[in-house]
């Protein structure tokens, strides 16, 4: 294999696997700011241990998603040095921005998250706790403007030529707000407040089903449905207005997320389909006319097909592409499904009898996740041949220097390393679960939790 | 015109990646040194407090390594390139290192048997001393000059970054980390532990003086280039005098049991070190050893003067925060560890 696929086969493995964390860290950033905000607002003890319960777990998280960070950081660098000194100019200063606003202020307030709790009062935890939520979402607006400048490149002009060319800002506020980064960064958010409310959701079904901490689990549920509902039926609004921009500024992409060849009239969206990209046929279930209808309120209008566009300046991977962006939005429609029903069930307070959909819940913490990876899947590799969107082409931004077999051998590190990580993960986040959390506050907690969490052995 | 208080954009950004890189030397350093000894400690209880010593600031103190990556890449891309694909290897078994250690303190403290916990505190020393050894290693390498091509690409063999130079300087930079961690480590204990740390202290700061000296010794016959600098500005003696008296200095305060000046001493003479070493290469990032034209220096890597501009404006709002709130957490966690329900 070449270089070129190995980088890239690198990065995307690298990326998707750092980025099961950070949308948990944000969304359980959200819920602790919630659930610590009701204990200092209540003083209910409930709260404090529903806090310090998933303070620990959001610990664990965070660690994992700041280790695989890292080497994302670096691998613009190691592997892309052609494209890192073509985007630099423009690239270089949301990284920056990144490290001094966002990472900073999280990690340096998550010591205290973790390990004040006997060293500051409440309001400064508090305080902390609001800081590290704020720094995971500032994480969140740096990168994803980064990557919507590569999609949608504005506020800059190039200079030089060839190896030299490179893009210079021009702009920097245009830059910052490109034409997709709002409504990016805003999809991103709500995507990572769904990843951690369903966390919330399925840990504590799973208590109310084995009938443990009921009375920590059943107000913790609550707290996550409603979170979870608000946000699963903005996302539908948010990633509607993000497919109306893509329609306009990435019209290729477009086409490739619903496999629409001919820049026909009519053009018909799927809701399930197999594109057979040699054939340029889409096997499936249609809504005739509804691809027009979404995109510009009215069946008859003509939508750019993939063969308007060059060979070279288009996606060729069409159903995969195809399948990602369906899969998220098949989520996204269950999601919506989901909590409201459970949102109705609990307004009746029926909720709680429903084992079979407290059961859905347990297992439902894996469906955001998956939309979350489909998503950016289906957006990166709508971009392609691009890496800079019509200006720089992915084949040419790799790194000179560096070879087939050097690639080879980090991808093989990084496999090994991660999945002995994502199994360590699993093996702590379950001894977490299954353990609970304590009750600070009863005596018998005291003495069980001594035994299981003696303070002299950590834990 | 591109100027602020009459310097240069690109020497101002050279300066804050400088103050960045030597930040994170020192904060990280002592995390490294305190981790590269572990396992000279032997009790549970000793090596807990040792690790619960840095618990909660070896996170803050890694992110400086973030900021100088980003600070590298946002104002000389070029030197981004350049530096991070010719040392794809090292660099690789850096990160993988970083990402060991950050795993063994997360998952040590996490179950009370035995076998798990000396496993991790293997994994967590051994990581330790890798990112220690890599980074002096590409450090060193950075310093003496790689061979570049036209387009400021690496052109050799990653086998001949393990010269002796570099391994020198690769020794010292553990030795160094060694000696600063120790000293953390007894600002930080007390009783049998702390009597311990203050004879491993002592070693440490003779190993590392042993290492300098022989590096020195090293560069002055052999890599001449290196002390270009010092024969063209005797006035530039200062740093190095200056780096003899902190070093000096270090044995002498703690044989009075003051440690944070012992510490403040240490931290110094790394920032000294480091201050020598960008004496020794400016105006160069990164010299060829090829063919001189093809050297990147604070100049031909720049990004453009408005990016400049914009950079240097987040790190006067930044700096301050990050000042700020580092602070504030330190002074959280002063004093000597007290291990708690939260602890490691
Ligand atoms: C700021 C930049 C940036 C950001 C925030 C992301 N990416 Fe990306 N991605 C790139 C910058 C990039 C890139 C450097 O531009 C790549 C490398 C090769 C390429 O074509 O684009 C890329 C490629 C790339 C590919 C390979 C596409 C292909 O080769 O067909 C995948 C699957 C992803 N990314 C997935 C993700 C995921 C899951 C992300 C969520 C966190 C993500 N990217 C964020
Ligand atoms: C290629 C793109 C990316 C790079 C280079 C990158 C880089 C990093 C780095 C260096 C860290 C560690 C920082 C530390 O030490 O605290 C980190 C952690 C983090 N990143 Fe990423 N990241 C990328 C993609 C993303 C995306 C798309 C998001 C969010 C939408 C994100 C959100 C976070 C968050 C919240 C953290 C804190 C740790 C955690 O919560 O898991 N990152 N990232
Ligand atoms: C409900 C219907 C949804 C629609 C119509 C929708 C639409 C879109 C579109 C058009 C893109 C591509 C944007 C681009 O390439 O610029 C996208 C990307 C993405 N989607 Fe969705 N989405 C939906 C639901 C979801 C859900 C439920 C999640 C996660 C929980 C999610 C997570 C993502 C992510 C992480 C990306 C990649 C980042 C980005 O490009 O914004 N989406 N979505």
């Amino acid at each position: 294999m070449d270089v070129e696929i190995l980088a890239r086969i690198q990065f995307a493995f690298t990326i998707a696997f750092h980025y099961i964390y950070p949308p948990l860290s944000i969304g359980l950033g959200l819920l602790l700011v919630i659930f610590e905000g009701m204990y200092l607002k209540t003083g209910n003890q409930l709260y404090e241990q529903i806090t310090r319960f998933w303070i620990k777990i959001f610990a664990l998280i965070f660690g994992i998603g700041v280790a695989t960070g890292i080497i994302m950081e670096f691998e613009f660098g190691t592997n892309w040095a052609t494209y890192s000194k073509y985007v630099g100019d423009i690239f270089g200063s949301a990284l920056a921005a990144e490290g001094i606003f966002a990472f900073a202020l999280e990690s340096g307030f998550l010591g205290i998250l973790i390990f004040g709790w006997n060293r500051v009062g409440p309001k400064v935890h508090f305080f902390s706790a609001v800081m590290v939520f704020l720094g995971s979402m500032f994480s969140a607006v740096w990168i994803v403007v980064a990557n919507s400048w590569q999609q949608t490149p504005s506020g800059f002009r190039i200079v030089g030529e060839g190896m030299n060319a490179r893009a210079e800002i021009t702009d920097f506020w245009a830059m910052v707000f490109n034409p997709s980064s709002v409504e990016r960064l805003t999809h991103v958010w709500i995507g990572a407040f769904l990843a951690g409310a369903f966390l919330v959701l399925s840990v504590n079904a799973w208590y109310i089903l084995k009938n443990r901490h009921l009375a920590i689990a059943k107000p913790s549920f609550r707290i996550a449905l409603v979170v979870a509902t608000v946000f699963s039926l903005l996302q539908l609004f948010v990633g509607h207005r993000s497919a109306e921009g893509v329609a306009k500024n990435q019209p290729a992409k477009l086409a490739a997320l619903e496999g629409h060849y001919d820049s026909v009239a009519r053009a018909d969206m799927y809701l399930l389909g197999y594109v057979n990209n040699k054939k340029q046929e889409v096997t499936g279930i249609r809504v005739p006319g509804g691809l027009s209808f979404l995109l510009y309120g009215n069946f008859n209008e003509p939508v750019k097909g993939l063969n308007a566009f060059p060979a070279d300046e288009r996606p060729t991977q069409v159903n995969a592409i195809f399948q990602f962006y369906h899969i998220m939005v098949g989520i996204g429609i269950t999601l919506i499904a989901l909590t409201l029903l459970a949102s109705w069930l609990a307004y009746r307070k029926k909720l709680f009898d429903k084992r079979w959909l407290l059961w859905i819940f347990v297992w439902a913490v894996l469906l955001p996740q998956i939309a979350n990876q489909a998503g950016w899947f289906a957006a990166e590799m709508g971009r392609q041949p691009w890496v800079v969107y019509g200006l720089l082409k992915t084949s040419d931004a790799l790194s000179k220097a560096v070879t087939a077999n050097q690639v080879l051998f980090s991808l093989i590190l990084f496999m090994v390393v991660y999945i002995l990580l994502l199994v360590l993960f699993l093996y702590m986040l379950n001894r977490k679960i299954q353990h609970g959390p304590v009750d600070y506050g009863t005596k018998e907690a005291i003495e069980e939790g001594s035994k299981r969490d003696n303070p002299l052995m950590g834990h | 015109m591109n100027t602020f208080l009459g310097l240069d954009y690109n020497i101002w950004w050279f300066l804050v990646f400088g103050g960045v890189i030597s930040g994170y030397a020192i904060l990280d350093g002592f995390d490294l040194g305190a981790g590269s000894l572990h396992l000279l400690l032997k009790k549970e209880q000793s090596r807990r407090i040792a690790l619960n010593a840095i618990g909660p600031v070896w996170d803050g103190n890694e992110v400086w390594l973030v900021i100088g990556g980003g600070a590298l890449f946002a104002g000389f891309p070029v030197a981004y390139a350049a530096i991070f694909s010719a040392f794809y290897v090292p660099f690789m078994v850096f990160l993988v290192g970083l990402i060991f250690r950050a795993v063994a303190i997360e998952f040590r403290s996490k179950e009370p048997m035995l076998w798990w916990r000396k496993g991790w505190d293997i994994v967590y020393c051994v990581a330790c001393i890798i990112i220690a050894l890599s980074l002096g290693l590409m450090l060193g390498n950075v310093a003496y000059g790689i061979p570049l091509n036209e387009h400021k690409e690496f052109s050799g063999n990653w086998l001949s970054f393990f010269n002796p130079f570099s391994i020198l300087v690769s020794i010292t930079t553990l030795a160094l980390f060694m000696m600063h961690g120790a000293i953390y480590l007894t600002m930080k204990t007390e009783n049998r532990l702390y009597a311990k740390l203050h004879i491993l202290a002592n070693n440490f700061i003779i190993f590392f003086v042993l290492s300098f000296v022989i590096t020195t010794m090293y560069t002055l016959l052999y890599v001449p280039h290196l002390s270009d600098f010092f024969r063209g500005n005797p006035g530039g003696f200062v740093i190095p005098v200056m780096m003899v008296l902190a070093i000096a200095n270090i044995p002498r305060q703690i044989k009075k049991g003051k440690y944070r000046y012992a510490f403040l001493s240490s931290a110094l003479t790394i920032a000294l070190l480091l201050i020598m070493v960008a004496l020794e290469v400016f105006p160069y990032l990164l010299f060829s050893t090829s063919d001189p034209h093809n050297s990147i220096t604070i100049d031909n890597a720049a990004s453009s003067p408005k990016t400049m501009k914009i950079l240097l404006i987040i790190a006067l709002i930044g700096t301050p925060l990050v000042a700020i709130y580092t602070t504030f957490v330190f002074w959280t966690f002063k004093g000597k560890v007290k291990l708690d329900e939260t602890s490691y």
